[in-house]
């Protein structure tokens, strides 16, 4: 049960989640991804996605942050499992 | 693009290029009695309505009259009409005289988080303590949680939408009416997107805002009504005209009056064929993969409705249909001006990206959703493919 990270910083929607779904299909059951995106809304998507998917997302990890090289940033834990 | 391949079945969506406006909301094409008496106001009307010679005597017999013709169909007297530059202009206004009119009684505003930009935006930049109440799925308020914020202490007025501008769930404004009634609270209702779509809610305000844009009346013009009785306090400077200072453009007020009673005429007739046609858009939209389709099923707007699609650019599907002559809407964050996905879908929890919002003029027709829907799956997974996503 291996956890991968993906980083889709600077990607603009829809491509985050595209990633984020030929990413998964690769994995085995059980493995997790850590993904982190700038746009505003994977925030909603990403879980959106997991939900449409049956798969387990974790809550967001939430930065808005005017000062670094992306205004928005959220971390998502999405598990390659069923949601129990 | 170049380099793209047609397929060498029937070109996309048929033959037909002529312009077909599906993103109708606010946005409706002006009716041909619009469009005359428009004409006739600017022929008849031009003079500046306060002068008291000829002119602007006529000028004014023409405004009273639409004043009068808005009030009848609201359910209002005829004083408690006014006419704004633009929907917009008549929420920046309305929310702080409220907050000042009723600054005694506190500062909070019950609301929801699925509101106009408009309306809070004005609440927010006016300092009001907003309270949200919380919503389902479908975009609809929880009535009881209303009815119990709306009832505790030092709450100024509620602000609630007949119906959802985007995902086109009607509000259960009766309810909320009641609450607010027993609660001694004024009712500041968003119908900009029910008004000659739902019958009007006559006796369920105390406040309205209304858009002529979407009955087809036109731009730059807005609908407030305000209960006599409601205690507002101007923000702006004293004028003769107590609300909007200045007037707002007599023809696009006469023909906002003119297409609005022709709305109501119409009303029965054109719901129920919208009604049909979105049944049929939402059950072909339910059938291509990966694609959600919002809203309340049946407690909707009848000419309405919106569906998100899994991997799909929005901007890259609104151009391809753009480019077959067809305009739809869309909430998702790369078509906005701010790039971010819409405050109503984002309050569902629904997927934002993908995002379709289809909003039916008065005057579509079956042949124009067969053609709307013939393109759709095609545009879609052209879309999709183009991003690489088939086998997803």
């Amino acid at each position: 049960m291996t956890t991968h990270i993906l980083d889709t910083r600077g990607q603009r929607c829809p491509l985050p989640i595209i990633n984020l779904a030929k990413f998964m299909a690769g994995l085995p059951e059980g493995d997790s991804v850590v993904i982190t995106s700038s746009d505003p809304a994977a925030e909603y998507d990403i879980p959106a996605w997991a939900r449409m998917k049956g798969r387990q997302c974790s809550s967001p990890d939430v930065i808005r942050d005017d000062m670094a090289q992306f205004r928005f940033l959220v971390t998502f834990t999405v598990t390659n499992a069923p949601v129990v | 693009m170049s380099g793209e391949t047609t397929p060498s079945h029937a070109p996309l969506g048929g033959t037909d290029r002529r312009h077909l406006n599906l993103d109708a909301g606010g946005n409706s094409r002006p009716t041909e009695l619009g469009r005359t008496a428009y004409l006739q106001a600017l022929e008849d009307g031009w003079a500046d309505p306060r002068r008291i010679h000829h002119d602007g005597r006529r000028a004014r017999a023409l405004f009273d009259g639409a004043r009068e013709a808005v009030a009848q169909v609201l359910g209002a007297r005829t004083e408690e009409v006014w006419f704004a530059p633009s929907p917009t202009a008549a929420f920046h206004a309305v929310v702080p005289a409220l907050l000042q009119g009723r600054k005694r009684a506190g500062n909070t505003v019950v609301t929801s988080k699925v509101e106009r930009s408009a309306l809070l935006n004005g609440l927010s930049f006016a300092g009001a303590d907003t309270r949200h109440v919380a919503v389902d799925q479908q975009a609809r308020i929880d009535s009881e949680q209303f009815a119990h914020e709306v009832a505790l202490q030092g709450v100024a007025f509620a602000a609630l939408q007949h119906a959802n501008h985007e995902v086109a769930t009607v509000q259960p404004l009766e309810a909320a009416r009641e609450a607010t009634r027993a609660a001694q609270v004024p009712l500041l209702v968003d119908a900009t997107s029910s008004i000659g779509h739902l019958p009007a809610p006559r006796d369920l305000w105390d406040a309205l805002v209304a858009s002529p844009a979407d009955w087809g009346g036109g731009q730059g013009v807005g609908v407030l009504a305000l209960k006599a009785r409601t205690r507002t306090r101007r923000t702006w400077p004293e004028d003769q005209d107590a609300w909007f200072p200045g007037g707002t453009s007599l023809p696009a007020v006469f023909a906002a009056a003119v297409t609005l009673q022709e709305a109501e005429r119409e009303r029965l007739q054109r719901a129920t064929r919208a009604h049909a046609l979105v049944e049929r858009i939402r059950s072909a939209a339910a059938l291509i993969p990966d694609v959600q389709v919002l809203g309340d099923p049946s407690a909707r707007l009848p000419h309405m409705t919106t569906f998100s699609c899994l991997y799909v650019d929005s901007e890259a599907l609104m151009s391809q249909f753009d480019r077959i002559g067809i305009a739809v809407g869309s909430g998702s964050a790369c078509t906005s001006a701010t790039l971010e996905p819409s405050h109503v879908l984002a309050a569902m929890g629904v997927l934002t990206h993908g995002n379709v919002r289809v909003a039916l003029d008065w005057d579509v027709s079956k042949a124009d959703v067969d053609r709307f829907l013939a393109a759709l799956p095609q545009v879609i997974a052209e879309v999709r493919g183009s991003l690489g996503v088939d086998g997803l």
